[in-house]
């Protein structure tokens, strides 16, 4: 069944992408949907098999990979309640995006090309989260990031979609440079890179150390640090997040799966599957939790000033992706997941349904150009605010909500029944995020939906509803945005939690943070519910009742606004400090160091000085016999002085 | 032990086809034509036997295979050839990507065609003799004589700047080779004898093992090419006609990591321990230094040809630090950079033959007309970038890990070079693939014909398939690799016994 799941995909991208040109677009639609489907439906078995049913997590070899010496590894899937719940994500928000793109990109010439790379990524996907082993997971991480790298580029006529797919494959290889060197750490420790020798002996490796470049460091901390630097890449956390905004550069739907629902969501993933090492690295752990809270409140304030529809949702998925680095940081893996978990849903519901909207209008992106689509498209509305209630986590707290009310305020309280300074911090850092959240949500509502149209009458007149391949997706997406978090809240972070998840996530026996969380006081479990309430105020006020107070606010506070504008300036920085210095030193190591240095006194000095020698040889040769006699005399001179003077010696 | 001698056949086989188009009549175009479909069909001949050395080759001893001995110049050398795991796949690779060589030329080639091909056949005996050879001064012949057809290549069919590349080639190259022939006499007259079986186990005194040691280096360093010896390369690969350039990438550069293996680990252990870290130092400037070289490159030869220096340098890093992983990713590294490398400089070849441009700035935009190109292009650039599932991958890893057990710092800076890999890869593809198609002499290119794409599609399979599936490669090396290991060790350990009782006295 397992293999059925990870293998389909490939399958399906390979007819569709090697055969696409035979069998014709529609054909390669129909297999890559038709194999998706079935992956997702066997997926939900195994959730309920191994989570609900409690099947004993079990290892599934495929083959043999590498061996060498001491270090081998193989293709293997390790089936937990973790993979599962993984598996669940992917595939069904896959299955659903492939079934919207068939729709989405009804006029694109190019798409058995567009369906092979969907199903590619999917089958990477599934290779990083079946996992055993950290050099699959390796496989899986760099894979997603490939076919990341093919879809944002999708486009490859446009200059800015070209420039947005390499940022993302290098920025992302940055982050890998931590990954890879944390699995050499872990060789290096353990002698092996597989999950089961690495828990196993997790305890006897704590407290030991080992040299790390020059200096004595913890092997522990050192370990989770660099694994949550490949974490921090692929889940754009701050300083390594640039590439993510751009990635918007991709056709919609890859947004949705890719830079939404799954492959920015293998971080949390990775540090939650190497929860048994964290929980022995607090060190690690509180730089989560750190990392986590500035994301979240970083791209939150970000996302309050974008105009571009998905630039915002983009920066609100960064936001997401904090919190759930906040859970991770605190120790509250079954709540990170569960984040992760809903997030899939109505974080995939708005970009899809900002699909439908960009598909609607034209292909324009800007919502200063949009509003009053309310009565034009009101289905893509009536999804659009179900995932913007499911975001702002719109519920009654101690009774019921939408998804994200049950995940995003379980990970608040997490952050308050955590311990020292950086817990408080990102308890702070949460709730405040938690207001912009609502702030920039219903600002996205309100400027494309309500008020009056901004759009040119042309683009207006073409606006329509879309199909029903697009909707049904989002339906479906809609329902769990409306009921993950009440369904599956009892199992992944209620009582149940411990026999849901399981040996995949792991506790230290001082941790009890998943009683804690439910013992805070009050005013914290009500404090994201009024913060989004103050969101969804100030919004309206903003865009509906005075919709000339946010340029009031934007011009009186001009330099704060241009530095949430300019993202607080890091590709400008980064330009400055890296690319730009990284070509000018390659230009000086070409120019000086290669062309004058090593072949200046190298082979070009040698010739010449060749040259420069033979040509005073030539000079010397004159020609006429009194010189040579001339020469002759003063050798025999010099000859005889010699002789008289060494040879008298003797 | 076959009762014919076929590593003699492997290698001398080229030659005779050579020898059938020298006496062969016509500088027409039929003798152009008939001397082409020769040196084709002894190259796939070649190859079949080869693979025939393959299938009888016994995996789990680290014992030479297939040796043939017999005396030679009065008794003093010998002839002897012989395999191990070490030096098999380096065969394969050759056979196998020769008759590749001999496609790319078809048509591109078409002054002195005859000439051509017999340098070309003659190159691949003295080649695969490299691989094979076990006897010094046999291996020296091979090992220089190897030379002489790939000047002629590139000095007679080159570019326009081929002499200064030639000359560039050969002074660099002259240096090594004289030290390294010094250094054989030196051997010998301890020894006494040129036989490498004999030699690898003879165990020279340390002082005497340092200065063997660079001279050994010396010649190895500048094949490999190692920074700060590497400047030859770019030229000659610029100024190389195609086919001149996958030999190049391919195989010529993989004799100094064959010879750092064959002579300097296992005859030179307790100077290899000792210079390491320069060696160290070297690999890790040669990947991070060519890399950012790299980056800046406005010819796309020269660009592969930089990242073709950064590879090695994993190469020479996984090599010294003395590990099974370090080692067996060195050679693995070594293979899939030959097919990778071979087949980027092909890909340079099939649009060089068709726009006349080495220029990056000259094409944009090729995957609207030459989708089947595009495919295959970013196959090797992605293995190029070192992704798992492509074999650049694996090899890369595993020296890695091995160079993380020796030394993190090391380790350290050569992965950062894997960040500026993906950069210039990258950005190569972007600026000849993506974008719009807007230049003219553009806009009626063609895709891949037939010829190409029977050049190109094992590369390309093969790529992939050693990405997912290496194993066949780690077979045949593991038994070789692990005796030299544990040999490596032993020797280090017993000089360090004997330097801590010499103290002790």
């Amino acid at each position: 069944m397992y293999s059925a799941i990870v293998f389909l995909p490939l399958l399906g991208a390979i007819i569709a992408g090697l055969f696409g040109r035979i069998i014709g677009a529609k054909m390669s639609e129909y297999v890559t949907c038709t194999f998706l489907v079935i992956a997702a439906l066997l997926s939900w078995i195994s959730l309920f098999q191994v989570g609900y049913g409690h099947a004993p997590p079990q290892s599934l070899p495929v083959a043999a990979w590498i061996e060498s010496g001491s270090f081998a590894v193989d293709w293997a899937f390790r089936i937990d309640t973790l993979t599962s719940v993984m598996l669940v994500v992917v595939t069904t928000v896959s299955a659903l995006v492939h079934i919207y793109s068939i729709g989405y990109m009804h006029h694109d010439p190019h798409r058995p090309r567009f369906f092979a790379y969907l199903s590619l990524f999917t089958f990477a996907m599934l290779m990083l989260v079946t996992s055993d082993n950290l050099l699959q997971m390796f496989f899986g991480w760099e894979g997603v990031g490939l076919a990341s790298y093919l879809l944002i580029g999708f486009w490859y006529k446009r200059p800015s979609a070209n420039a947005a797919a390499i940022k993302a494959f290098v920025v992302n290889r940055v982050g890998d440079f931590g990954f890879a060197l944390g699995i050499m750490a872990v060789f290096f420790m353990f002698g092996s890179i597989n999950f089961d020798v690495i828990f196993a002996n997790a305890a006897d490796v704590d407290g030991q150390t080992f040299t790390f470049l020059s200096w004595e460091v913890d092997a522990m901390t050192t370990i989770c640090l660099l694994l949550f630097m490949g974490a921090m890449g692929k889940s754009a956390q701050f300083l390594l997040h640039t590439w993510l905004p751009d990635a918007m550069e991709g056709p919609t739907p890859v947004s949705a799966l890719i830079h939404a629902a799954t492959m920015v969501t293998a971080g949390v993933f990775l540090v939650a599957r190497m929860s048994p090492l964290y929980e022995l690295a607090p060190v690690a752990q509180a730089t989560v939790l750190f990392f986590g809270a500035i994301t979240a409140f970083f791209a939150a304030t970000v996302g309050l000033v974008q105009n571009d529809i998905k630039r915002v949702i983009a920066y609100s998925t960064c936001s997401q992706l904090g919190y759930m680095f906040v859970a991770m940081g605190v120790g509250a893996y079954a709540i990170g997941m569960f984040h992760l978990f809903t997030h899939a849903f109505f974080k995939a519901l708005l970009f899809l349904g900002a699909g439908s909207v960009i598909h609607a209008m034209s292909d324009e992106q800007d919502m200063r150009h949009m509003g009053g689509l309310r009565t034009v498209i009101p289905k893509t509305w009536a999804m659009m605010l179900i995932g913007t209630l499911a975001l702002t986590g719109v519920g009654i707290p101690g009774l019921i909500g939408f998804a994200g009310f049950h995940s995003k305020d379980a990970v608040v309280e997490a952050a308050f029944a955590g311990h020292g300074q950086i817990a408080v911090l990102a308890f702070m850092m949460t709730v405040i995020a938690a207001l912009f959240t609502s702030f920039y949500s219903w600002r996205l509502m309100f400027m494309t939906f309500h008020g009056r149209s901004r759009a040119s009458a042309d683009v207006m007149s073409h606006a329509h509803e879309s199909p029903n391949v697009m909707l049904i997706p989002l339906y479906i997406l809609a329902l769990g945005a409306v009921c993950a978090g009440f369904v599956f809240g009892g199992q992944f972070i209620g009582h149940h939690w411990a026999e849901f998840w399981g040996a995949s996530l792991f506790a230290h026996e001082d941790n009890h943070i998943m009683h804690e969380f439910h013992e805070v006081p009050y005013w914290v479990k009500w404090s994201p519910t009024v913060m989004m309430l103050t969101g969804l105020g100030a919004a309206y006020y903003c865009y509906i009742v005075s919709p000339a107070t946010p340029a009031r606010i934007a011009e009186r506070n001009k330099p704060l606004y241009d530095f949430l504008l300019n993202k607080w300036y890091f590709d400008e920085l980064y330009d400055v400090i890296i690319v730009k210095p990284a070509f000018a030193i390659g230009r000086v190591f070409w120019k000086w160091g290669d062309g004058r240095l090593i072949d200046g006194l190298g082979p070009d000095g040698v010739a010449a000085r060749v040259l420069q020698a033979t040509g005073r040889i030539v000079k010397l040769q004159s020609g006429y016999v009194y010189h040579y006699a001339f020469a002759m005399l003063i050798g025999i001179a010099l000859f005889v002085t010699w002789y008289m003077f060494a040879g008298g010696v003797q | 032990m076959t009762a014919w001698p076929i590593l003699s056949a492997v290698t001398f086989l080229p030659l005779f086809g050579a020898l059938i188009i020298a006496i062969s009549r016509g500088d027409d175009d039929i003798g152009a034509r008939n001397a082409r479909a020769v040196a084709l069909w002894t190259t796939i001949i070649t190859f079949l036997l080869s693979l025939v050395v393959w299938i009888g080759f016994d995996p789990s001893t680290p014992d030479f295979q297939f040796v043939e001995e017999r005396p030679w110049l009065g008794g003093a050398i010998q002839y002897k050839m012989g395999v191990d795991g070490i030096s098999l796949l380096f065969v394969i690779l050759t056979t196998f990507l020769m008759p590749a060589c001999i496609l790319a030329s078809w048509t591109s080639i078409t002054t002195r065609v005859k000439e051509y091909m017999i340098a070309f056949l003659l190159l691949e005996t003295l080649m695969i003799g490299v691989f094979c050879a076990l006897d010094l001064v046999l291996f020296y012949l091979f090992f220089e004589g190897g030379l002489i057809p790939m000047f002629i290549i590139i000095g007679v069919w080159g570019g326009p700047r081929r002499v200064y590349a030639t000359f560039k080639f050969f002074l660099y190259t002259l240096l090594g080779s004289v030290l390294m022939l010094l250094a054989m006499m030196a051997m010998y007259w301890q020894a006494g004898t040129t036989d490498i079986e004999t030699l690898l186990t003879f165990g020279f005194a340390p002082e005497l093992q340092t200065w063997l040691w660079l001279a050994f280096f010396a010649s190895f360093a500048v094949k490999m090419p190692m920074w700060p010896v590497h400047t030859w390369l770019p030229d000659a690969h610029v100024e190389a006609p195609t086919a001149g350039s996958v030999i190049l990438a391919a195989i010529l550069l993989k004799m100094g990591g064959y010879g750092f293996l064959r002579f300097s680990i296992p005859m030179f252990p307790v100077a290899s321990d000792l210079f390491a870290p320069m060696v160290f130092v070297l690999s890790v400037v040669a990947i991070t230094y060519t890399s950012l070289v790299a980056l800046v490159q406005t010819d796309m030869k020269k660009l592969i040809a930089y990242s073709s220096v950064a590879h090695m340098g994993f190469v020479t890093m996984g090599i010294f630090t003395g590990t099974m992983q370090g080692m067996q990713g060195g050679i693995f590294q070594m293979l899939s950079h030959g097919i990778v490398s071979g087949a980027l400089f092909l890909c340079v070849g099939v649009v060089y033959d068709r726009i006349h441009s080495r220029e990056i700035a000259a094409y944009g935009g090729l995957v609207a007309r030459m989708p089947l190109y595009a495919a295959a292009f970013m196959v090797f650039t992605l293995a190029n970038v070192g992704l798992p599932g492509t074999s650049g991958f694996v090899g890369e890893f595993l020296t890695l890990v091995g160079a993380f057990r020796v030394n993190t710092w090391v380790a350290f800076v050569a992965t950062a070079g894997v960040i500026l890999s993906a950069g210039y890869a990258l950005f190569l593809y972007r600026r000849v693939i993506f974008g719009a198609l807007e230049k003219e002499s553009l806009k009626s290119i063609l895709d891949l014909n037939r010829r190409e794409i029977i050049c190109l599609a094992p590369l390309v399979v093969l790529t992939i398939l050693f990405g997912f599936f290496p194993m066949p490669i780690f077979d045949v090396t593991a038994a070789s690799v692990q005796a030299l290991v544990e040999q490596y060790e032993a020797a280090l350990a017993a000089h360090e016994a004997s330097t801590a009782t010499l103290a002790l006295k």
